[in-house]
């Protein structure tokens, strides 16, 4: 069993491994997704159009705030999960 | 000799997410214990965390926040900036991380107030004494017959 | 309670760390906008301030800081925060989250949208913080009295 499992990983990683020798080298700026023009949008437009220094905070709030908007009902929705699982009396 | 050592040091971020991948990899798998799997799984997610940040990186970047921003539109633009997508992304990600550890513990927690064990042979086990229908023996029996 | 106290030491110390951490906390989310920061990381900073609290003092006096009740009313105020906001932004005519429409005070768009998203980044923080802690409370084992009382129940 833990033979079996050893081997699928060793499979898996080096798949893994071939596959990444196509991926762009670390910190190259001609990498596609840094040369891929939202990113250039994002750095030029986004103290104009949603006013915050920092663009992290200005795709999480505004560009992406459908997203974010999900994420904050997930981790309530987790929280009410582990509420009803692990409750132990009628409130 | 060279060649080999400048390949894997260009590219040491994927050799270092691919190991870390497999080793949750491998506990998610190979262990019995459920903990024990959900550790494993959050290794994984850790791994693939490590890869999207590795992927934002640029030589000589700083963090994407706009210096001197305060008179509007005279963003300094001599400075490199890393790429601000695969923060945002990784940001809720580990939320989301966060939120299935704390279920997957919770479900641990009710597993072992009903089994009385974490452990997934035993768990199997007593279940197949408590409802030998619903087993996985039982199950291929039937097909077999079938 | 038969609990085994943790020794002086730690307690001072917890007890005088606790109100720097929630500070910073609060330095954390307020300055999501203009420096690294942002709700998510102020909230479980706070949360992990309580949390802190509780493991040494123990999960009754946590819960004298953060009861249940609290807990469950707070949550659920952060996301209708964030999505009150969405909803103000489809009051003043725009598409649901779209910050740069609300006229107010008549300011600049891009200010109102900088306000706008101080606003969300509380309303993240504040449901954050509060699922993190009652996530906490909700894991940990229960104390010797609520013991006491569901056997009690059983009888």
């Amino acid at each position: 069993m833990k033979i079996a499992a050893l081997l699928a990983v060793i499979l898996a990683g080096g798949m893994l491994i071939y596959a990444g020798q196509d991926l762009p080298a670390f910190g190259d700026p001609n990498s596609p997704s840094y040369q891929h023009p939202i990113t250039e949008y994002y750095i030029n437009n986004s103290l104009t159009e949603s006013g915050v220094e920092n663009i992290v905070t200005a795709v999480l709030a505004n560009y992406r705030g459908y997203d974010t908007l999900g994420e904050t009902a997930v981790i309530f929705t987790a929280g009410m999960a582990v509420l009803l699982l692990l409750r132990r009396r009628e409130i | 000799m060279n060649g080999i050592f400048e390949f894997i040091a260009a590219e040491f971020n994927y050799w270092i997410y691919v190991t870390l991948m497999m080793i949750g990899f491998y506990a998610m798998i190979a262990k019995k214990n459920l903990i024990k799997k959900v550790i494993g799984a959050n290794i994984f997610q850790t791994a693939i965390f490590l890869f999207y940040i590795s992927l934002a990186e640029v030589e000589g970047g700083t963090a994407p926040i706009l210096m001197h921003g305060h008179d509007g539109a005279h963003a300094v633009h001599e400075v490199i900036y890393v790429n601000p997508l695969p923060h945002v992304l990784i940001l809720t990600a580990i939320v989301v991380s966060v939120s299935t550890t704390a279920v997957a513990l919770a479900l641990i927690i009710k597993i072992y107030q009903v089994y009385g064990s974490i452990e997934e042979d035993v768990i199997l086990a007593y279940r197949k004494q408590l409802a030998p229908e619903f087993s996985e023996h039982a199950r291929q029996k039937q097909e077999g017959e079938q | 309670m038969s609990r085994i106290q943790e020794s002086v030491v730690i307690r001072t110390v917890v007890r005088i760390m606790v109100p720097f951490i929630e500070i910073f906390a609060l330095y954390v989310i307020m300055h999501g906008s203009s420096g690294p920061g942002g709700g998510f990381q102020g909230g479980v900073i706070f949360g992990a301030g309580i949390i802190l609290f509780a493991m040494i003092y123990g999960i009754k006096e946590g819960k004298q800081r953060m009861s249940d009740k609290l807990s469950r009313i707070l949550s659920s105020t952060g996301l209708s925060i964030y999505a009150g906001t969405g909803l103000l932004c489809i009051v003043f005519g725009g598409m649901f989250l779209q910050y740069d429409v609300v006229g107010l005070l008549s300011l600049d768009p891009a200010r109102v949208s900088a306000i706008l998203i101080d606003v969300v980044e509380i309303g993240i923080g504040i449901t954050v913080l509060v699922i993190m802690i009652s996530l906490f409370f909700d894991i940990s084992p229960p104390e010797e009295e609520e013991l006491q009382f569901s056997e009690e129940e059983k009888q």
